[in-house]
């Protein structure tokens, strides 16, 4: 019985990896029909990707880049688990990082006092936009799609009118960029230095912290085993006693919570300033990777990982007299992959676990009636 | 069953369809052939008229206007099913709705029909009316296949009944020279268990008080429906309380008020003494209801999970499964392979999903969960629904355990045998009152059955001339 145990657990997980990878392999496939059909060769391409995106400059460059969407992907994937849908983490993480940047400008206290304070208000303000959506839900009935997608805009409107000299924001010398205060050098995030291949962010380490937290939490506690209930059934987890409108508001405002970290790496760590060139829609960004990683915390690192690596090596291709939009063909077809691949291997699991369970039970009952025939 | 209809497909063996082999991939080939299934659970649009729900999906065939009502009433009349086209499947009562089934399988053309546990939600005058039109049928050349546990029905209504065990054909026999002993030790391979619990272990501690309890909708169309209409009752420590009724007669709102999945505008609810009308539903299950929902996959089931992970469902802040705020899996799994085999759940193991167990076992599992956590009150809807013979009588077995150890159980089933053989007590539900009070004891299914088309009220008596 126990090897069967085993069988089993072995094929889940060669099913989990399946896949993502048949999706990366079918957009590696298309694309180099896409690289085809510009009238390329797709080899060198691939090849010079590789060999660019190993060297220890881009290895460092991804990792940063990797760590901001890491926590676009936990926010996401938190909701997903849940079965909700916050597109909102967009416009949450953007708010998020503007509101924390005027805070962290107009602090003068120690760093050790200042970085905390900064991360917190990020993480209050993410919450608190996500929690609009959230309380709308409970209460009205407003799918979660709608409002976050309405919130988004809505936040942009705000950093907008608020990024204004005059009001939160300030002109650069050469007049072209403006950036809320600059953040005091104390309130740097720690960075390794690693020689020539430039700085790995600390912040990098924040991002380990998440994905462990997100892991303890839906595994191994009370409330991660009520929200994942949620998500599995809704009409299960209420008659299990689970309220599900609480549970749907404080996911959301966790989400929020999280999403409000994902501007934290460029801010503290890099700009350190949030002017209007501040990258966006990395909440979308977070979406494709948490479907890439199956919600799973060490598969939004692998997706985070396989984007920034596509990023930096497309980026690259681009000095090679390829064409750039390559990257948005990859990544889409990844994305779109990676459903399609997911939902046939669900069922395929499923179905095929059915057939081996009953398989087995018939074979214990044969070998009961045996044993009875021969006593 | 499903693979008769092209829902799944067989690893081995064939299928022939009047002297012709065939290989169905999907139910639109078994209907190519004439092949049509009638489902347990309706398939049907509440919201649409008879016409536009059988039309559904077969508008090729006669259109969706006059030719189509007009094939509609052929059908309708040529097999006496009655069956009005342009009444709202909503209005319907269960058999109108299972006869609008039947001609919608007709309607495309199938000469065979598959009815699946027909039986199982309707009154035995209803099941007459049934087998009535099912003879039309047989007599007009169609052939049909009953797939029932019902063993009165299958011999009363069969021309030859095929007995199957486990996934394996045990016998096929001639329903005229067949007792339903016989048939019954060939489906259960042995004594057919019957729900007759021994002395009454009723005492007078009341455990669950249910008072005044009234609830009211008001639906899409503005109109004010009562679901639940001042239901009152009382079931003491050891005692058995069934409930007879037509399914969608309150029952399940009456179970879900109790649960606190629903708030009734009125009334109130005692456990144990302590009122807990307002209290959540996760209080309600750790202050001792055991719940065995009605539809275990919509409520009792996290299919896509495995095993421990549903043993945990519904008891997440209980010990074993967790201490203060956090998850004890290695005891959750440990106690998960005690009631695996404790209640003869049939699994090659915990780790595999719900939803790869057969009906009966996924209810042995929940029926061992909620057991294992000293309830005072078992709430038990259609606990035998669905599951084979054999699961039946242990699900039997430990509700009168429940009881001898003196938990109230409340028993809810359109099951009237298992009503009347386990139950202490007996009311009928009828548009959402109690409208009738029986003894167990005494009264047959038929007299039951009445009541339960609103036909009878009060106390009912047996009397001798009802008998057949």
């Amino acid at each position: 019985m126990n090897k069967l145990t085993q069988r089993i657990d072995k094929e889940r997980l060669l099913l989990g990896i399946a896949a993502p990878l048949l999706a990366v392999v079918a957009a590696l496939v298309v694309t180099t029909l896409v690289i085809l059909a510009t009238g390329k060769n797709p080899g060198d391409a691939f090849s010079d990707m590789v060999t660019y995106g190993f060297a220890s400059d881009s290895q460092v460059y991804i990792l940063n880049k990797a760590t901001t969407y890491y926590l676009a992907g936990v926010a996401v994937a938190i909701g997903f688990r849940m079965n909700l849908f916050n597109i909102g983490v967009d416009g949450q993480y953007r708010l998020a990082a503007f509101i924390a940047a005027v805070l962290g400008g107009a602090l003068t206290v120690p760093g050790w006092i200042a970085i905390p304070l900064i991360m917190i208000c990020a993480m209050a303000t993410g919450a608190l936009w996500a929690s609009i959506a959230g309380i709308l839900k409970v209460t009205r009935g407003v799918s979660e799609v709608i409002s976050t997608i309405m919130l988004n805009s809505i936040a942009t409107a705000i950093i907008a009118y608020l990024l204004q000299p005059g009001k939160l924001g300030q002109l650069d010398q050469a007049g072209t960029l403006v950036s809320t205060k600059p953040l005091p050098s104390s309130s740097y995030f720690f960075s390794f230095d690693t020689g020539p291949a430039g700085e790995l962010w600390g912040f990098i380490v924040i991002a380990a912290v998440v994905g462990v937290a997100y892991w303890f939490v839906l595994g191994r506690t009370r409330f991660g085993f009520d929200l994942r209930t949620v998500g599995q059934s809704e009409s299960a987890a209420g008659a299990s006693g689970v309220s599900v409108k609480k549970m749907v508001a404080t996911s959301m405002v966790i989400s929020g919570a999280v999403a409000g970290l994902i501007g934290m790496p460029t801010l503290l760590n890099d700009s350190h300033q949030f002017s209007n060139d501040f990258p966006a829609g990395i909440g979308f960004t977070g979406i494709a990777i948490a479907l890439l990683g199956r919600n799973h915390p060490i598969g939004i690192a692998l997706g985070a990982l396989l984007w920034g690596f596509l990023e930096r090596t497309t980026n690259h291709l681009e000095f090679q007299g390829y064409d750039k939009e390559i990257l948005g063909v990859i990544q889409g077809v990844i994305v779109l992959c990676v459903v399609i691949a997911y939902e046939v291997v669900r069922r395929y699991g499923l179905k095929r676990q059915q057939q081996k369970v009953g398989a087995e039970l018939a074979a214990q009952a044969a070998a009961a009636t045996k044993k009875q025939e021969v006593a | 069953m499903k693979i008769l209809y092209g829902m799944q497909q067989p690893d081995e063996g064939t299928i022939t369809v009047g002297g012709e082999q065939v290989v169905f991939h999907n139910p639109g080939d078994a209907i190519a052939r004439g092949i049509g299934m009638v489902h347990q659970h309706f398939m049907l649009a509440d919201n649409l008229t008879v016409l536009e729900n059988v039309v559904l999906g077969a508008e090729k065939l006669h259109g969706i206007g006059g030719k189509a009502r007009a094939r509609i009433k052929e059908i309708s009349d040529s097999y006496g099913l009655g069956v009005r086209p342009d009444a709202l499947v909503e209005e319907l009562g269960v058999a109108d709705r299972q006869r609008v089934e039947i001609l919608k399988v007709l309607y495309r053309g199938a000469k065979t029909l598959i009815l699946d546990e027909p039986t199982a939600v309707l009154v035995p005058q209803e099941v007459d009316a049934l087998f009535d039109n099912l003879r039309e049928l047989k007599a007009e050349g169609l052939t049909v296949i009953f797939i029932s546990h019902k063993l009165g029905e299958v011999l009363s209504v069969a021309d030859e009944i095929t007995v199957i065990r486990r996934g394996t054909t045990v016998g096929t026999v001639d329903p005229r020279g067949t007792t339903p002993k016989q048939l019954a030790e060939l489906m259960v391979g042995s004594e057919l268990p019957t729900p007759e619990t021994q002395e009454s272990t009723v005492t007078d501690v009341p455990m669950l008080k249910v008072d005044g309890l009234h609830l009211a909708q008001t639906d899409l169309d503005g109109v004010e429906r009562i679901i639940l209409d001042e239901i009152s009752f009382t079931i003491h420590k050891g005692e058995v309380l069934g409930i007879a009724g037509v399914e969608g007669n309150g029952q399940s709102e009456l179970v879900e008020a109790i649960m606190g999945m629903r708030h009734p505008d009125a009334g109130v609810v005692t456990l144990d003494g302590t009122d807990i009308s307002h209290a959540p539903t996760r209080h309600r299950r750790e202050s001792g209801i055991g719940y065995i929902p009605e539809d275990r996959h919509r409520h009792g089931l996290l299919l896509e999970a495995p095993l421990w992970e549903n043993r945990i469902l519904g008891h997440v802040t209980e010990k074993p499964n967790s201490r203060g705020g956090l998850l004890d899996l290695k005891a959750a799994r440990a106690d998960t392979q005690r009631i695996v085999e404790a209640y003869d759940v049939r699994t090659p193991g915990i780790d595999v999903t719900a939803a790869s167990l057969s009906g009966g076992n996924q209810q042995k599992l929940i029926v061992g969960r909620e057991m294992s956590h000293n309830p005072k009150l078992l709430i038990a809807a259609h606990p035998t629904r669905g599951v084979d013979v054999g699961a039946q009588a242990a699900i039997w077995d430990y509700i009168r355990e429940a009881r001898r150890e003196g938990l109230a159980v409340l028993l809810i089933s359109a099951d009237l045998d298992e009503l009347i053989g386990l139950s202490d007590t007996l009311r009928v539900m009828y548009r959402g009152r109690l409208v009738a009070d029986a003894d167990p004891a005494t009264i047959t299914p038929e007299e039951l059955g009445s009541a339960m088309t609103g036909a009878a009220t009060g106390h009912l008596e047996h009397t001798e001339d009802d008998e057949r």
